[in-house]
């Protein structure tokens, strides 16, 4: 066997190991439980033989001792010997993480280090006596994975390794057999689960079945999926990227050119190239379940390590991420699950005088909404403690005591992700990992995220992750300044604001000549896109005077970016910048556009730092907005606020809106009876929002359409797949996040209503309403409904 | 190094003749559009697209401290490879490939200015006129990028014999600030 063969060999026993590895972690929390899950401990006991069958086979005698022991002890726990309790649980957890430890050492060195495991056998092997068994329950509090080993005799492992070769032939052959059947005969439930233990002691083959449906799972599975390297899949990206570019001169030229055969062959190319990107992104997609998996045994440890009871509840665990963003925010989201379960959660005794339950909760949500992945990480401990948060950051110096008279709550709850504030020197062990609140928040704007906390005294603590899908392709509105082309993130953009003729001069004001513009009774401050750039100033043309103001998010502060024009939103694919251009923090990277040419995407967060934005203190419009929103549940959805023709004021979550468009009242066409409009090559279905929540069938035209006197008709596009539909309404409010709660159904198609901004707006359940008047709007209509409404 | 001729892209900007290592050269391309990064340094002219692929253009007349071109002449693109990936060099004109002896060799004169001397490895005396040799890291090193314009702090001059060292260059060094 050649060198490579060998290492080949072993690179796969390592990611196979590793594979079974975690799969048992969670096997074995599992079965702690709920112990008669059928078949589950026959599974516990395959992995564990199937890793030690490999290591035999390949010859990594540690490895195999270990995974030796356990099985040992396993056996006895299949045979009924010795029961399942935590102590065994945390002991076969243990092995799992010594035998993860070997296979890294593995994986660097191509053979075994010197890891010493003899404490871990020893516990092992003692744990195989019922003697000790009985002892067990007694020892103070459960304890993480190496304390156990203490009390134990050192004789024990010498022979235990000497002994463990020898079974090893004999082994992979035997022991697979018997440890699907007998493994149906679970020890006794020590925790009576309502319906297995009903059926308690029932024939083996009653319970044969499902293990056997659950061995054959994981093996078609195997079957129709394989491991690609994911430096292929980047290339793929890369080329994907580069074809979507080429696509997009081709389709630039197509108009120049009258041949009907060229235009066809590059529509094709079109349509081949859009699902070849989004069949390429999709490999790259993994459910956010991947890190989660991994949550509920750092969850279980440092539980027993405190002292504490948590459960775990995930949410939404199918939520696809980019691959590269899974990684990015593992160890952030690791530092995030920790901090909730060592400082947020209350010690049973504490909860139980709160008249909380003693276990507490940790629920982790995550969901889509609008182009991004939100992810929440919610406790029920005691929230966090803002008088001492604040007298620690005045203790350290990082605000004075003149700031902090002025601090919200809310930006107190911020000021745990200060350098300063690391909550590491409180607990030792727990948190001083060296990754401190403020590189979870670095690490997530890393990756274009923000980070946001919020907590209730005595009810609990939630942080709130918002991150793009993916890295390598991003939406972006694509603004002009001073004749160049730039690309502004859409996760940072929250709506864009067109001042015209005199509101152009009027509506700016300057207080100590920083401009700002009140939006909405709010003060925004204003950065001028051209002279942040350092661009010469070109004189607006007189008489058409227009301000663009681009409303942007930058690190909990907002602020409008002025630009000369604002073209369109794009999905645009990310490069990065040269090393020697790196120094300049307004670019994040670069893009090239349809023509051809390059175009610098601007890095939100360094503009506002370069401009001053960030660093000067919070504005007070939307701390008072912030402070409204606290004294709410923390229950809260992104909503957008409409008002419709008859005056009704209407909240759509903005997670069901794909877009708000404007179109020219004279750019109406009718198709039958309804009203369409022309709109990125297709034409978009039109209907006013009034008749939509009056269950009609299509919008009654109105000809001329003056009813409102305005130009323009204010459009809400709402997309489902390949199908979307344009809702009209009089006036486009603004977003809000809105707090849930104390809403009373209504009627007219609303699904209830609740106070927004201390009106009482109704709210819009627009994928429910689509559903009801499915096929109504959606798809063509058949000719004859037409006809038929055409005659009434 | 051992071969006594080496192979040189040559390109001329304004009345020099510069010269790069023919293995250094990606490829040469007439003139690009290009993007301006605003708050960048002044040598960085912009950013073109290279087959999908963005990269920085640098202007060689100002990394070398010469006047700019004359407003309407369009420059050509040397793209070098180099440690941080593909860099153009915006010149005048291009050049053939020549090869030429290593005998011709000299160093840079210790007169040189400071914002050549990163990017100047040495000169080849022609018979009808001299090859500056640049040297591809140079260009780009960053403390010249950052610094466009020549700021007189303490100089390592490079001066010796040719034949001496790879690339003919001796470890005496001078601390003479030169304007």
């Amino acid at each position: 066997m050649s060198a490579t063969e060998e290492d080949e060999i072993i690179t796969e026993f390592v990611v196979e190991a590793n594979e079974n590895l975690d799969f048992l972690d969670q096997e074995l929390m599992a079965l702690e439980k709920n112990p008669n899950t059928p078949g589950l401990l026959a599974t516990v006991f395959r992995r564990v033989h199937t890793v030690k069958g490999a290591c035999g086979f390949i010859g990594f005698a540690k490895l195999e001792s270990v995974a030796h022991v356990a099985e040992n002890l396993l056996s006895k726990v299949r045979d009924e010997e010795i029961e399942l309790s935590p102590p065994i649980v945390t002991a076969l957890l243990a092995t799992a993480d010594t035998m993860r430890e070997i296979l890294t050492g593995i994986e660097a060195e191509g053979k075994e280090r010197d890891t010493d495991c003899s404490a871990l056998i020893a516990t092992l092997n003692r744990l195989q006596n019922p003697a000790a068994q009985t002892a067990a329950p007694q020892e103070p509090v459960p304890v993480a994975p190496a304390p156990v080993a203490a009390p134990v005799p050192v004789i024990a492992p010498a022979s235990v390794v000497a002994a463990a070769p020898v079974p090893v032939v004999p082994a992979p052959v035997a022991a697979p057999a018997p440890s699907v059947a007998p493994a149906v005969k679970v020890a006794p439930p020590p925790v009576p689960v309502p319906p297995v233990a009903a059926a308690k002691g029932p024939p083996a083959a009653d319970r044969a079945p499902p293990s056997e449906s659950s061995e054959a799972r994981p093996s078609s599975l195997s079957d129709s999926t394989l491991r690609v390297d994911v430096a292929l899949l980047d290339k793929l990206m890369n080329l994907v990227g580069e074809l979507v570019l080429a696509r997009n001169q081709v389709l630039q030229v197509v108009p120049t050119i009258a041949d009907p055969n060229f235009s066809a062959t590059s529509q094709r190319l079109n349509l081949i190239t859009t699902e070849l990107q989004s069949g390429v992104m999709k490999t790259r997609m993994q459910p956010i379940r991947n890190i989660w998996e991994k949550l509920p045994r750092v969850v279980r440890d440092l539980s027993l390590t405190c002292g504490k009871q948590v459960r775990v509840e995930m949410e939404g665990s199918e939520t696809e991420l980019d691959k590269t963003i899974i990684e990015a925010i593992k160890d952030p989201l690791t530092h995030l699950v920790r901090n909730c379960v060592d400082h947020g959660v209350e010690r049973p005794a504490d909860r139980v005088a709160a008249e909380k339950p003693a276990e507490g909760r940790l629920l982790l949500r995550a969901f889509h909404e609008g182009g991004q992945v939100n992810i929440e990480i919610s406790d029920d401990g005691h929230g966090i403690n803002l008088e001492a948060i604040k007298n620690k950051a005045l203790d350290k110096g990082l605000i004075t005591a003149e700031q902090a008279g002025r601090m919200t709550d809310r930006d107190l709850q911020n000021l745990i992700f200060l350098p300063g504030l690391s909550t590491a020197a409180k607990i030792s062990n727990v948190s001083g990992r060296g990754v401190g609140m403020d590189v979870v928040k670095t690490n997530i704007e890393k990756i274009g995220g923000v980070v946001d906390v919020q907590s209730r005294p005595g009810l609990g603590t939630t942080f709130r992750i918002k991150i793009p899908l993916t890295l390598a392709i991003i939406p972006a509105l694509v603004v002009t300044t001073g004749g160049d082309r730039y690309a502004v993130p859409q996760i940072s953009l929250l709506e864009l604001v067109r001042l015209q003729g005199t509101h152009a001069r009027d509506r700016i004001e300057l207080i100590q000549g920083a401009p700002v513009y009140r939006l909405r009774g709010n003060l925004l401050p204003l950065v001028y896109l051209n002279r942040a750039l350092q661009l010469q100033e070109d004189a607006p043309p007189a008489g058409e005077e227009t301000v663009n103001i681009v409303v942007l998010q930058a690190d909990n502060r907002r602020f409008g970016l002025v630009v000369d024009q604002v073209n369109d939103t794009e999905e645009i694919v990310v490069k990065p910048l040269g090393q020697h251009l790196k120094g300049i923090t307004a670019f994040a990277g670069a893009t090239i556009m349809g023509d051809g040419r390059v175009a610098l995407i601007l890095d939100i967060v360094g503009i506002a730092q370069h401009a001053n934005v960030i660093t000067q203190h919070h504005d007070r419009g939307l701390s008072q907005q912030n402070r409204a929103q606290e004294e709410g549940s923390v229950e809260r959805r992104t909503m957008l606020l409409v008002l419709t023709r008859d005056g009704r004021r209407m909240a759509i979550p903005l997670s069901t809106v794909a877009r708000l468009e404007e179109f020219p009242r004279k750019d109406l066409e009718r198709l039958g009876d309804r009203q369409v409009v022309q709109y990125r090559g297709r034409i978009l279905p039109l209907i006013d929002m009034v008749d939509l929540l009056d269950g009609k069938g299509a919008s009654i035209v109105r000809d001329g359409g003056d009813t409102s006197g305005d130009q323009t008709v204010h459009v809400v596009v709402y997309g489902h797949g390949q199908r979307s539909l344009g809702m009209m309404v009089d006036k486009i409010l603004d977003i809000v996040d809105h707090v849930s709660g104390a809403s009373v159904e209504s009627a007219g198609g609303a699904a209830g209503s609740a106070v927004i901004q201390q009106k009482v707006t109704e709210l819009v359940d627009l994928d429910a309403l689509m559903r009801r008047s499915e096929g109504t709007f959606l798809q063509p209509a058949p000719a004859s409904a037409v006809d038929a409404r055409i005659g009434a | 190094m051992a071969d006594e001729h080496q192979q040189f892209c040559t390109f001329s900007v304004d009345s020099y003749t510069f010269a790069v290592e023919v293995r250094k050269v990606q490829e040469v391309l007439r003139f690009q559009q290009m993007t301006r990064v605003p708050l960048a340094p002044g040598v960085v002219r912009g950013l073109i697209n290279l087959r999908g692929q963005i990269v920085t253009a640098i202007d060689l007349r100002r990394r070398l401290g010469l006047a700019d071109a004359p407003a309407g002449t369009l420059p050509m693109n040397v793209i070098l490879r180099t440690d941080q990936g593909a860099v153009s060099l915006l010149v005048d004109k291009i050049g053939d490939v020549r090869e030429v002896s290593r005998d011709l060799f000299e160093p840079p004169p210790d007169t040189l200015r400071d914002l050549a001397r990163d990017a100047i490895r040495g000169v080849y005396k022609l018979p009808d006129r001299l090859l500056i040799v640049l040297d591809a890291e140079g260009i780009i090193a960053s403390t010249a990028m950052r610094a466009p314009t020549p700021a007189p702090t303490r100089v390592e001059a490079k001066a010796g014999r040719s034949g001496a060292g790879a690339d003919g260059m001796d470890s005496k060094v001078n601390g003479r600030a030169l304007a």
